[in-house]
């Protein structure tokens, strides 16, 4: 018998053009709540996903109890006796709670379901998770705290041994966190492992008996908790030295382009306040669910705000809509290029005038003939690989859609240019390409703004970052401040204040 | 676009032959189809369906349906019969009055799907073909009306040397759409609404008021329908509304190129499918086959129809992907 539930040795998976995991090692003991957390993209969600069976290692071992086992897909994850409650919950909203909990587990009498028993025991597994429910009930008219309790009663139904636990209280109020962690102290007494995925450090401090530190898809340490202070959390999850890939260059600082006042979206924005200048990079940084998105779609118009003021140029602007937003002079590159960025089915002629039509058109009628010369302009500037201008841009690699939207967007002739995760899935030769147009924005005395939840770009790249966390600005950090360094930014980032 | 007909010559190529195919096997077996005058009356019959099928080829491009096409028709039919039995005699003011009526009915699903966010326009416009069909029987009071002055019945009457004037209508309105289509900016930013809704929003073009006018242009092409019809047959009958003709639109512009999911259609293509259809619905009176043959059999070829572009869109994606394997 092995003294860990759950050993990974050496795991390395990789996708085309990146290593997500290199030599990652974790081992989970019976009866531990051992934490887990990285920056954004360290390798947690693939770390969980070779765990599940959702990816297959290329190399390494998964050991179960000191047993070597091979997981080819959720199935036979599940079946080893690892489960995973998910960040976003897989509740069917309408079905019962049992049914949620006895899903593809049907208990049977004959060839019908036994609801008798079925309820009977759901009733049971959830008193014994503190949950007095009414099993017959629908799932989706719970509140949150329960329906991951649901979830979590799946695991124990299906006799787990570990159970990971990705990001569990980040749709939590305050008394269910309370609960969800009595509920873990209770599971870790019945022996069962678990692995706790946090982006909350006050959280990992509470709960864990050991936290594992990645970095990079890298295996970087476990301490014991009391061997962890804050300061060295973070120091172990940014410690990277920064190579200079970045080509940044200066603009002149000119004019507040565009500022935001006390930005209010119910339960999302809290107060988001900040500037952003002309001739500058105004980097955004932040974990993942930050409120950032959330932020420059609601300036932009994508999205209703509930309550605050947007200034551009020094005058307050009503924007009720992206058109509205782009008649003021803001360009949105949003962070699902695919998704919202691009129509992959249609042409590069066409996506690249989609924000400008009436400059290519006279009166009603397309000009093709600016349209082709414009598009040829952007396809030599920018560099887009492609055999012609009305190559489907669905055919086309990340890096060079990604220009396409660019140039979109040049083409709208904006003042202000936010880029939500501009290099995100491309390669690094087309990364450096997207900085240079950010640096010849900013020479031309054009505000941009960056949204990056890589560090080394946001210190690579900006003039000043905001830095938020949970729906708040947490600070504002300069180029030439004290503070204009990795571990302050990520402290900030984590909930930390940064003195003067 | 360009790169795109290229691509998509190759489905209409066989859709042309098809069209030949058929026409030789119908020629081949009754001499009477390659008369003049069988020709000029399966033009005849294709005008009604070429103008529903130029709305729901819009409806189709932004990836939605108007299921109230074929009732809008025949209420736009009966709101016209039923004004002139009282005594309305101006045929000019009886037209407009018939397409105001048919593209206010458009506006009305066009507002349901983009202002009131109902779900889907399957929704809106099939409870709007049940509701016309109620409107056509009421204004009517279920009865047949033959009333219509002559100038109504002058688009779907008239011939040119035995040419219907309805078909030269639909060639002009055709050729019209497809510049309207292919070279103004609406036209093309219907195209980028059907191939991604959120990005063409985020691209500043008002996706509600584009998808609204689909709508609308759809509510339009149905009254122009209705007026052809009431010239072909001089009579209107709000018991029609429930006649499949929504379908045969559908099929038209689905056999044309055009697809459920969005974004891809052309005038072309849809004019191959309407004449398709008409020459199968015309082939089959020629052979006498039964009428409840017709149906089975021009269900199936919508079936197919799509069944081809189910299959073409995985063969193209799975291209994709080895290309980009390599």
């Amino acid at each position: 018998m092995s003294e860990y539930v759950v050993e990974l040795k050496n795991i390395t998976k990789r996708f085309p053009g990146v290593v997500a995991l290199h030599n990652m090692q974790l081992a989970v003991k019976p009866g531990e709540i051992h934490g887990l957390i990285g920056e954004n993209g360290a390798g947690k969600s693939t770390l969980i996903k070779v765990l599940t069976g959702v990816h297959m290692a290329d190399e390494g071992e998964i050991y179960v109890n000191g047993e070597k086992r091979v997981f080819k897909n959720p199935n036979e994850s599940a079946a080893a006796g690892i489960a995973c409650v998910y960040q976003e919950l897989n509740i069917e909203k309408l079905l019962s709670v049992t049914d949620n909990i006895f899903i593809n587990k049907w208990l049977k009498k004959g060839a019908l379901l036994d609801y008798d028993a079925m309820h009977k025991k759901a009733e049971e597994v959830m008193k014994s998770l503190g949950q007095d429910v009414d099993p017959r009930k629908a799932a989706g008219t719970l509140g949150m705290g329960v329906q991951q309790m649901i979830e979590i009663a799946k695991a124990v139904l299906i006799d787990a041994k570990m159970i990971i636990m990705d990001e569990p209280t980040s749709s939590l109020g305050e008394k269910e966190v309370e609960q969800l962690m009595k509920t873990c102290r209770e599971l870790k007494d019945r022996g069962i492992g678990i692995l706790f995925v946090s982006h909350k450090l006050e959280e990992l401090f509470e709960l864990c008996d050991r936290v594992t530190v990645i970095r990079d898809g890298e295996y970087i340490e476990t301490r014991d908790i009391k061997d962890w202070t804050n300061d060295s959390l973070i120091a172990s999850m940014v410690g990277r030295t920064l190579e200079n890939q970045f080509p940044k260059e200066f603009g002149v600082k000119g004019d507040c382009m565009l500022k935001a006042e006390n930005l209010e979206i119910g339960g999302v924005l809290h107060g988001v306040s900040f500037e952003a200048y002309g001739g500058q990079i105004l980097g955004m940084s932040g974990l993942v669910g930050a409120g950032r998105t959330e932020t420059v779609r609601a300036i932009f118009g994508a999205d209703p705000l509930d309550g605050g003021k947007i200034y551009v140029k020094g005058k307050e602007v009503k924007i009720k809509s992206p058109k509205q937003a782009i008649a003021a002079g803001i360009a949105l590159l949003t962070e699902d290029r695919k998704g919202s960025g691009l129509v992959l089915g249609e042409s590069i002629r066409t996506n690249l005038i989609m924000s400008s039509f009436k400059k290519h058109s006279d009166g009603p009628f397309l000009n093709e003939k600016r349209i082709e010369e414009t598009g040829q302009g952007h396809i030599e500037s920018l560099r887009i690989k492609t055999p012609s201008i009305d190559e489907i841009v669905g055919q086309l690699s990340g890096g060079n859609q990604q220009k396409v939207v660019i140039g979109k967007w040049i083409n709208s002739n904006a003042d202000i240019y936010i880029f939500d995760e501009p290099t995100r899935g491309i390669d690094v030769g087309a990364k450096v390409e997207v900085y240079n147009v950010m640096n010849s924005l900013v020479k031309a005395g054009k505000c941009v703004i960056m949204i990056s939840s890589e560090m080394p770009e946001i210190l690579g790249m900006s003039d000043r970052v905001v830095v938020m966390r949970g729906g708040r600005v947490m600070a504002t950090v300069d180029r030439d401040s004290k503070h204009f360094n990795q571990e302050d930014i990520m402290k900030a980032a984590w909930g930390g204040t940064l003195d003067d | 676009m360009t790169k795109k007909k290229k691509s998509g010559s190759g489905f209409q190529l066989g859709t042309i032959l098809a069209l030949v195919i058929m026409c030789l096997f119908l020629a081949i077996s009754n001499k009477n189809f390659y008369s003049y005058s069988n020709l000029m009356s399966i033009l005849k019959q294709t005008a009604f369906n070429a103008f529903l099928a130029v709305g729901m080829l819009l409806c189709l491009i932004t990836a939605g349906i108007d299921l109230s096409v074929g009732a809008n028709a025949v209420f736009c039919a009966c709101l016209m019969g039923a004004l002139s039995k009282s005594g309305m005699s101006s045929g000019i003011l009886l037209m407009i009055i018939g397409i105001l009526a048919g593209g206010l009915v458009g506006f009305i699903n066009g507002t349901l799907l983009t202002r009131l966010h109902l779900p889907h326009p399957f929704v809106s416009t099939l409870g709007m073909k049940n509701v016309l069909w109620g409107l056509a029987l009421l204004v009517t009071g279920s009865q047949m009306i033959n009333t219509f002055p002559a100038s109504v019945q002058w688009l779907g009457l008239t011939t040119i040397v035995g040419f219907p004037v309805s078909f030269i209508v639909v060639i002009v309105l055709y050729i019209v759409m497809h510049v309207f289509l292919s070279k103004t900016a609406l036209g093309r930013s219907i195209y980028c609404a059907g191939g991604n809704m959120e990005a063409t929003r985020l691209s500043g073009i008002n996706t509600a008021n584009v998808l609204t006018f689909c709508y609308t242009m759809s509510g339009i092409m149905a009254a122009l329908a209705g007026i052809v019809s009431v010239g072909r047959s001089g009579i209107c009958n709000g018991a029609n509304a429930t006649q499949p003709y929504d379908t045969d639109a559908i099929a038209a512009c689905i056999i044309g190129g055009a697809s459920f999911t969005g974004g891809k259609g052309t005038m072309f293509g849809t004019m191959l499918g309407c004449l398709i259809i008409s020459v199968l619905r015309n082939g089959f009176t020629l052979l006498s086959i039964d009428s409840a043959v017709q149906n089975i059999v021009l269900g199936l070829v919508i079936i197919l129809a799509v069944l081809m572009d189910v299959i073409r869109a995985q063969m193209e994606a799975k291209r994709r992907r080895l290309a980009a394997g390599k």
